[in-house]
């Protein structure tokens, strides 16, 4: 079986946040509190304990004449944001209680009657999301709809969104539908138009793809996120470079020390 | 909805949210379609994804602009100026679609010689009485029309009525009776004296009265003009950025001229998309909460204007041709439908048991009558005036005034709560202890908990089944309206005055169900389908009404919704195509896409292969197609008109798509009903920065300003005090008032506070700070709101200044989990004159960096500013 996936178009995306919504509703998550921001439309701010949907708003100066779909220019854009599902999962890897599992259908699951709050896996994540909750202390994110998965149903925010900005269904079709869909804003003269699908570094692809227009960092999308445990290797062998050579200075001190007594 | 309805027939939406993806063009003015009805969005973006033309014509960059191809900025309330230049575009450029304007329009009709047009009277059209504030239409009508006087008043003039009983227009006159020029020369026909009255709406003046560059104008007006003739065709979507407005019903009346013009209406992928702003707004206008209207738009008699007799009535409002020869049908069943049996022909089925209108029932109507003490009690559903009304100070006084107030509603609202917890209480204006209103709170099912319809923006009426029961002592409306009823008829049952015998004879035997005792939404909905009134056998069309009393109905116009036992087609959900034929009802009998006579050429046949979607089969001698015919389906194309001296609908012969009309056609002219002339005009808003740059007439002669000490206006034009433009509008997050949305917290997060969208340019003057507060004053009140500065605001030239446009949302109030000041206090009560509708959109306001100053020292100062004017 296929796993499955995302794929978040923003240039689908209307920015109602639905998708948040949903998510919430569904999987019963609580308030982030009622803080205004000024960040144009959002107030949710990031995707975290709280918020496993979150919708950003990208805000660059509009020209009369031109709307947010003219190729010319990048004006207001909207993206739902959410947990990338990484193959090779810093979270997942970090884990020391084994809360955090791999599912049948290839999503990252932290099970939170086994967590145990320690959040190696919030400093693990190279993409921010996994997070506290600073009321419970436990860690939280995106569950990918496990339990509506289970049942052969999509997940909340993907039935909720409106225009099919948030696609949902097996990882290689949506791959697939990525490319044509580049392809198409390209054809159209959105030559800033890119897949973000980081399959060439250490999280080896993710399970929630994006097309954005731009620079993918302004939508909080690392250009090269990599998954801590690959700095383990260069860091042990530099200590132990390094305690071979403190060794041997060591050595080297008392050696040279008798020589010059 | 009288600007669609006099252009087209019916006040409604002439088109399906679903079709909009046959578009080949959208243009989204006075509206953010995205933010505000985000679901039917999705057509929109379909048709831009199979290749269509997104146009959002609106004072800020929003959602909507984001999805859109081009944006226009303007500035807020010079509409029909932008418009008016559209329709010259196309006038002055042949770009209108000939076939379709000679045969389906009133374009060759023409006028009568003694007719001004605001060309000739520097913005008045003739007829205009300077004391009575009002227009005498005598010189509006056609040439050859006799004019029709029937009980003392003009119809369609009636100085307390409002609009949507004239729904239909030219009630003034017999419209059957004129002369054309097919040849459309003639210097008095409505295409020529169209041609006059737009010649000064060129780019230029777009460029000095809207602030739209001329070449941005061109591009759009390039773009959008292009969806014309057989092969192409263009939307137009609008909400009240149009309506409110003291011109709402004339903007909306030049996208009507513009559509027929383009030969848009009743095609696929055409028409215009009237966005309602709430679930069942459409459905609250065809069986509506109105005052002046009964259901299916029939109007309302009026005290003291002779009408006491149903013939006079029948006669002052019938139609010889057209489907309102069938007023009396439409009439007689529906009084059967409240009376019963005690309606007969010999008490006039009960005609004088109906209340007369004896004054403004509308909103501020009554609610100043409310403020001056006239009214002892109300009830106030599904609303929250304290918070959703214009001059919220005005509006929560006059609660005060009340012996008392019911609210129901699923949470405590700020319209109960005005006693102890509005700002007039905090400033010390009103004290709970001397306020003698006693105020019942019910708690009412929210939509989930109890059965019933929705009618939506498209004329779809969708049943919906209950859910779980509603808690604790929570009911649905059909329980309280139900016994609410029961009670006053068993109190009028003792009082045997002639001032009962409505509330004695009005028949009330629902069958009761459940625990409760409610009864049934079905129930209900086969009433208003209609039924024959010997043996209760449901009726299924239209045609089956009568005039003799032998069927009662309760809504003309959504007869075939219950067409028999058991069936209830706004309960069917078997969608069979992109239209939904089979997904809910759509009155007129199903017709999705209506006037759709007009898709087909005058011979019936499609007029292109890609734009069909009725024709004629010669072999079954019927009309066919994608959509139900909104035509009599067995009248040929070539039957001829007899409507100069025919009667009925068959007196329109095969080729008049427009059947609500006496003569069948869309009315690029009306030649009465409106009651600010029969052609678009641009006026300047009642509060304005601007003079008016076409006319000296300054803003809309007709609308009622209701000043009062209470109800202050600024100086227009251009009050120093208040330079700046100010729009309200709403965003996704919340719902108008925000009693639904501001309760709960995964809405309430996120737009948890008031903010204020101001372009940099307007920050860097005034040095208001992003995120910090800033104080926005009208002469009506002064509110606080965060700052967010944003580029997607833009100052705009206008006649050559600088003119600075501020945005508010106005969800918050002082109950709920998200809370901020009430901005509707800050607009002032005017009416719309032909709706009673309120100018929201564009008015006049202060903005100062810091918060809003102690409340008491801000109505003091208010007051002292309203004691220097008075």
């Amino acid at each position: 079986m296929s796993t499955t996936a995302f794929l978040t178009d923003s240039t689908l995306c209307i920015g109602c946040k639905a998708c948040e919504v949903a998510c919430k509703e569904w999987n019963d998550v609580p308030e982030d509190g009622l803080h205004w921001t000024g960040y144009s439309y959002d107030n949710t701010r990031k995707v975290g304990a709280t918020t496993w949907r979150h919708v950003k708003f990208v805000e660059n100066a509009p020209e009369p004449g031109f709307g947010g779909n003219a190729p010319e220019l990048n004006t207001w854009s909207f993206s739902s944001d959410v947990c990338k599902h990484c193959e090779e999962a810093g979270c997942l890897e970090a884990c020391p209680t084994g809360s955090i599992v791999r599912t049948e259908f290839g999503g990252v699951f932290v099970q939170p009657d086994v967590c145990n709050g320690c959040g190696y896996c919030v400093v693990s994540c190279p993409f921010g999301v996994v997070a506290k909750d600073s009321n419970d202390g436990r860690a939280f994110k995106c569950t990918f709809c496990y339990d509506r998965q289970k049942v052969g149903l999509k997940p909340a925010c993907a039935t909720a969104c409106p225009t099919e900005s948030i696609m949902f269904g097996a990882i290689d079709d949506l791959r697939e539908k990525a490319k044509e869909r580049v392809h198409t804003l390209h054809d159209r003269g959105m030559l800033d138009a890119q897949i973000y699908d980081p399959t060439d570094t250490s999280v080896g692809g993710i399970h929630a793809m994006f097309i954005v227009r731009g620079d993918p960092r302004a939508y909080n999308l690392p250009p090269k996120p990599e998954v801590p445990t690959i700095y383990l290797k260069p860091a042990w062998t530099s200590s132990a470079i390094a305690s071979a050579a403190l060794l041997l200075g060591t050595l080297a001190a008392f050696i040279g020390g008798r020589n010059g007594r | 909805m009288p600007g669609l309805g006099t252009s087209f027939g019916r006040g409604g939406a002439t088109t399906a949210q679903q079709d909009l993806s046959n578009s080949d063009v959208i243009l989204i003015m006075g509206s953010s379609m995205a933010e505000n009805h985000p679901v039917g969005f999705q057509w929109v973006m379909e048709a831009r994804e199979k290749g269509a033309t997104v146009i959002h014509v609106d004072p800020r960059f929003t959602r909507t602009s984001a999805m859109s191809d081009i944006w226009v900025p303007l500035r807020a309330g010079s509409d029909i100026v932008f418009l008016g230049a559209l329709i010259h575009h196309v006038l002055e450029n042949n770009k209108y679609f000939h076939d379709y304007v000679v045969n389906y329009t009133n374009a060759p009709t023409i006028l009568r010689e003694d007719f001004r047009d605001t060309e000739d009277l520097d913005g008045l059209f003739s007829g205009w009485d300077a004391e009575k504030k009002q227009y005498d239409p005598e010189t509006w009508l056609y040439e050859g029309a006799p004019s029709k006087n029937g009980g003392g008043s003009t119809p369609g003039h009636a100085p307390a009525g409002g609009g949507h009983g004239k729904d239909r227009g030219g009630e003034a006159q017999d419209t059957t009776k004129f002369h054309s020029d097919l040849t459309l020369q003639h210097p008095r026909c409505v295409f020529q004296v169209l041609k006059r009255h737009f010649s000064r709406y060129t780019p230029e003046m777009v460029e000095r009265a809207c602030g739209v560059p001329k070449e941005v104008f061109l591009k759009a007006a390039e773009a959008f003009t292009s969806a014309s003739g057989p092969e192409k065709t263009g939307a137009i979507c609008y909400a009240v950025g149009w309506t409110q407005h003291s011109k709402g019903v004339q903007i909306i009346r030049s996208a009507a001229i513009l559509q027929l013009l383009l030969g848009n209406i009743g095609r696929p992928g055409g028409g215009i998309l009237a966005l309602r702003g709430h679930a069942s707004i459409q459905g609250s206008t065809d069986v509506p909460t109105l005052y002046d209207i009964l259901p299916g738009y029939i109007p309302m008699p009026f005290f003291n204007t002779g009408s006491n007799r149903l013939s006079d009535h029948i006669e002052k409002h019938k139609a010889r041709t057209g489907l309102w020869s069938s007023f009396d049908k439409y009439l007689v069943s529906l009084l059967k439908a409240y009376y019963g049996d005690s309606a007969t022909l010999e008490n006039d089925f009960g005609f004088n048991w109906l209340p007369r209108v004896t004054g403004d029932h509308s909103h501020f109507g009554y609610w100043l009558d409310m403020a001056d003490g006239k009214m002892d009690g109300l009830f106030v559903m599904g609303q929250n005036p304290a918070v959703g009304a214009s001059n919220g100070r005005l509006e929560r006084t006059a609660l005060s005034k009340l012996k008392w107030l019911v609210v129901r509603d699923m949470v405590e609202t700020e319209t109960a709560a005005f006693w102890y917890a509005s700002p007039e209480v905090a400033r010390g204006e009103l004290s709970p202890e001397k306020i003698a209103t006693e105020v019942f709170l019910f708690p009412a099912a929210g939509t989930a908990e109890k059965d019933g319809t929705f009618t939506n923006t498209q004329r779809l009426l969708q049943f919906r089944n209950k859910g779980p029961e509603p808690p604790g002592d929570a009911r649905g409306e059909t329980w309280f309206i139900y016994h609410l009823g029961r009670r006053l008829k068993a109190k009028a049952r003792e009082d045997q005055r002639p001032r009962n015998a409505g509330l004695n004879t009005l028949v009330w035997d629902y069958k009761l169900y459940g625990r409760y005792s409610e009864p049934s939404a079905e129930d209900i909905l086969k009433e208003i389908n209609g039924w024959t009134s010997a043996d209760r056998k449901q009726i299924q069309h239209i045609n089956d009404l009568k005039a003799d009393g032998s069927t009662a109905c309760g809504a003309w116009i959504y007869c075939g919704v219950f067409p028999e036992e058991g069936r209830n087609r706004a309960n069917e959900r078997d969608p069979k195509d992109l239209l939904g034929h089979g997904w809910g009802f759509a009155w007129p009998n199903d017709c999705r896409i209506i006037y759709n006579r007009a898709s087909a050429r005058p011979d019936g046949q499609p007029w292109s292969e890609r734009k069909k979607l009725i024709w004629w089969d010669a072999a079954k001698q019927e009309w066919t197609g994608l959509d139900n015919p909104d035509y009599d389906k067995k009248t040929p194309p070539d039957a001829p008109s007899n409507i100069h001296q025919g009667t009925g609908v068959e007196a329109l012969g095969g080729a008049r798509p427009f059947t609500l009309h006496p003569d069948g056609v869309g009315w690029l002219y009306v030649a009465s009903g409106l009651k600010d002339g029969p052609l678009p005009a641009h006026y300047e808003p009642l509060e304005s920065l601007v003079s008016n740059p076409l006319y000296s007439q300054q803003d809309d002669p007709a609308a009622d300003r209701k000043r009062r000490p209470d109800n202050p206006y600024a100086n227009s034009p251009a009050d120093p005090r208040y330079p700046y433009i100010l729009s309200t509008y709403r965003l996704t997050e919340h719902h108008t008032a925000g009693g639904m949305t501001r309760t709960l917290s995964h809405l309430a997060e996120l737009q948890p506070d008031l903010f204020t969208e101001v372009s940099p340019e307007l920050a860097g003057e005034l040095g208001l700070v992003h995120g910090e507060w800033a104080t926005i004053s009208t002469p009506r009140a002064k509110v606080q709101a965060r700052v967010l500065i944003t580029p997607r605001m833009r100052p705009l030239w206008v006649q050559g200044e600088r003119v600075h446009q501020v945005g508010l949302p106005y969800h918050w109030g002082y109950l709920g989990r998200a809370r901020g000041d009430v901005v509707n206090d800050l607009l002032v009560i005017s009416e719309e004159p032909n709706v009673r509708i309120m100018e929201t959109k564009a008015l006049v306001c202060n903005i100062a960096p810091a918060p809003r100053s102690n409340r008491t020292l801000a109505s003091r100062q208010l007051a002292e500013q309203r004691n220097q004017r008075a």
